[in-house]
């Protein structure tokens, strides 16, 4: 698919530039010629949009480095100098707050839709195991970053998903301590903390590169899930997927800007307006939203060590998915009985998100507890449709996926991705089948 | 000699005809790699543990008459709050009535405080759960009780209830008078 580089250098300058470093040929193959699936739908955009966000994260980030104090004593007031003092400071520092949650919304999208017509699977599962990669390094990130305002919801965050690492047995307490650079969360964290912040978007672009580089030797999965049979199967990437990918760009934008221009704390926690306290925690400690379903999972385990096991290993089972499906139908579009249980699945990772923003012990339905006490919380809390929805979380990747691919009927998969077209009864199916060509 | 015949007889003398010498140099070389960048990790790993001024600060002292009975006076200590507590008569008899309940991580009231000073409790004020900072006077057990994920501690900070694996931490600290202790 990748096949020769129909690239011609035209001006002198192209071809001097040719023979010494060929970035411009790598260019053109890569956004201008390289055979795309015609078939891709708006959900395979995002992959664009999760660039641009990166782009716009890392420009506002460096922009917001240049007026941010990483100390203890100045870090809050400094952000609150961005936001009321610096020159368009306030524009900046909500386009990357707000770009966060705007990134992440993406990468859940992108995810989904690799899930959905099954992009991990061979021969893509580098590719999907570099996304992993890149999303546990976004989530890392994100955490640091909002330590960095120095709130409230920023320290005592910090305090709680550092403990857990004083989880681990026999050296998670030097680890924790490794982790604070002292005692306590305090400055030496607040520091390290935003130099990490600082260097791991980079790493994330160099990851991103990978993953672009993994997707460009097969080439895209496309929502049949049909590999690419011959070129009447492709466009090349310029105009047709420039344009679609700008068009939804331009969508996402406006929507992003709504936030940004119209409810910039819409999507923040209002308690991280107070500057952090280390002698008093808020009553109500809660991630950001994108983080929530882990830690509807983590408080879902009564044990301390365990929890965060499952929690880790929520993430964990996303890279070893394209060993767990045993299935030989790539998209969902074929498989209709997974595609049920996978709507199920994005439905219980939204209640997890729930879960996770309520405390505990509140009741689900109604405004008071059932009185039924089942083992040691009552039935109608939040804790026990945590534990509902955390279990179906890892039965659907440890044994929905393996068992469905197995026992299902799949339904007729096309010939190729343009057949379903051609072979449509509207046109005369003069033995459209696929070329005999394989791929290159 | 125009027509010697090639490889019928191997000169000794061209280098890397002999493999154990040139593998001999591949490992050699290779480990003095490896030992350099591992030595050199050290220093960069140590780095980010508490450095020498944060230790220094490590130790603190207090003036237990500013705490009258029933009181709790919050001090920060390596930059986490310690709760310094004047237990009253009836929360000293709680707690050591409590000495045979059915504790996750047992330990006696008496190993809890210094020999002779009941009414004195000093404990480090962050649940053993995930840190956040409990609270006095919740909870049923008369103590203190975590806000974040419900842990309840009693008049001894044992942990009683919640998903706390341990009680609140005792720091290591000494009486210097009647009235003064040394924490750290």
């Amino acid at each position: 698919m990748s096949g020769h580089s129909t690239y011609e250098p035209k001006t002198g300058f192209e071809r001097w530039m040719d023979t010494r470093l060929p970035v411009i040929r790598l260019a053109y193959d890569t956004v201008v010629t390289f055979p795309t699936p015609k078939n891709l739908n708006y959900w395979y955009t995002f992959g664009g949009i999760l660039a641009l966000m990166l782009g716009i994260q890392i420009v506002t980030g460096i922009v917001l480095a240049m007026h941010y104090v990483p100390h203890v004593d100045f870090a809050f007031n400094s952000v609150q100098r961005i936001m009321r003092d610096v020159n368009y400071g306030w524009l900046i520092r909500n386009i990357h707050a707000n770009g966060a949650s705007m990134f992440f919304l993406a990468v859940y999208v992108h995810m989904f839709r690799g899930l959905y017509y099954g992009s991990y699977k061979a021969p893509r599962e580098v590719l999907w195991i570099l996304g992993c990669v890149i999303y546990l390094l976004m989530i890392i990130t994100a955490f640091m970053g909002y330590v960095l305002p120095w709130g409230q919801m920023s320290f005592h965050g910090a305090v709680v998903i550092t403990n857990l690492i004083g989880a681990i047995p026999i050296v998670g307490p030097s680890i924790t301590t490794w982790l604070w650079g002292g005692f306590a969360v305090d400055d030496p964290t607040l520091n390290r903390f935003f130099s990490l912040h600082y260097l791991l978007p980079f790493m994330i672009a160099g990851v991103v590169g990978l993953h672009i580089w993994a997707l460009h030797v097969p080439g895209n999965n496309n929502p049949t899930g049909v590999d690419v049979k011959s070129a009447e199967d492709t466009v090349p990437f310029h105009p047709y997927y420039t344009v679609k990918d700008g068009f939804a760009i331009s969508i996402f934008l406006l929507m992003f800007a709504v936030f940004v221009f119209y409810m910039p704390d819409a999507l923040g926690d209002a308690v991280n307006y107070v500057p952090a306290n280390p002698l008093v925690t808020p009553p109500h400690i809660v991630p950001e939203w994108y983080l929530l379903p882990f830690y509807a999972i983590l408080r879902a385990v009564p044990d301390k060590l365990m929890g965060v096991i499952l929690m880790f290993g929520a993430i964990a089972s996303l890279f070893v998915l394209p060993w767990l499906d045993t299935s030989k139908v790539r998209s969902m579009r074929y498989r209709p009985t997974v595609r049920l249980y996978f709507f199920i699945f994005v439905f219980v990772c939204i209640v997890l998100g729930f879960c996770g923003a309520k405390p505990p012990d509140n009741p689900v339905l109604g405004h008071s507890p059932s009185g039924l006490i089942l083992l040691d919380a009552d039935i109608n809390s939040i804790v026990w449709l945590s534990r509902i929805c955390a279990l179906y979380y890892f039965a659907y990747f440890w044994v929905i996926t393996p068992l469905m691919g197995l026992t299902e009927t799949p339904l007729a998969v096309p010939e190729s991705i343009s057949s379903p077209v051609l072979s449509h009864p509207a046109i005369t199916p003069v033995g459209a089948v696929a070329s005999p060509e394989k791929r290159g | 000699m125009a027509d010697t015949v090639v490889g019928a007889s191997p000169d000794p003398h061209v280098p890397g005809d002999d493999p154990n010498r040139r593998d001999f140099i591949h490992i050699a070389a290779g480990v003095a790699a490896v030992g350099l960048v591992g030595g050199l990790a050290w220093p960069f790993l140590d780095q980010m543990n508490p450095a020498g001024d944060t230790l220094a600060m490590a130790s603190i002292e207090f003036d237990l008459g500013k705490v009258a009975a029933g009181q709790q006076v919050v001090v920060k200590w390596r930059g986490k709050p310690l709760f310094v507590r004047n237990r009253t008569p009836k929360e000293i008899e709680e707690a050591i009535k409590a000495d045979h309940a059915d504790l996750r991580d047992p330990q006696t009231d008496e190993e809890r405080h210094k020999p002779g000073k009941a009414n004195w409790l000093i404990l480090i004020g962050t649940c053993t759960h995930l840190g956040c900072v409990p609270t006095f006077g919740g909870g049923e057990y008369g103590g203190w009780f975590c806000p974040c994920h419900g842990s309840v501690y009693d008049t001894s900070g044992r942990i009683r209830k919640g998903p706390a694996p341990k009680n609140l931490m005792v720091p290591d600290y000494a009486f210097l008078s009647d009235t003064k202790v040394k924490i750290g």
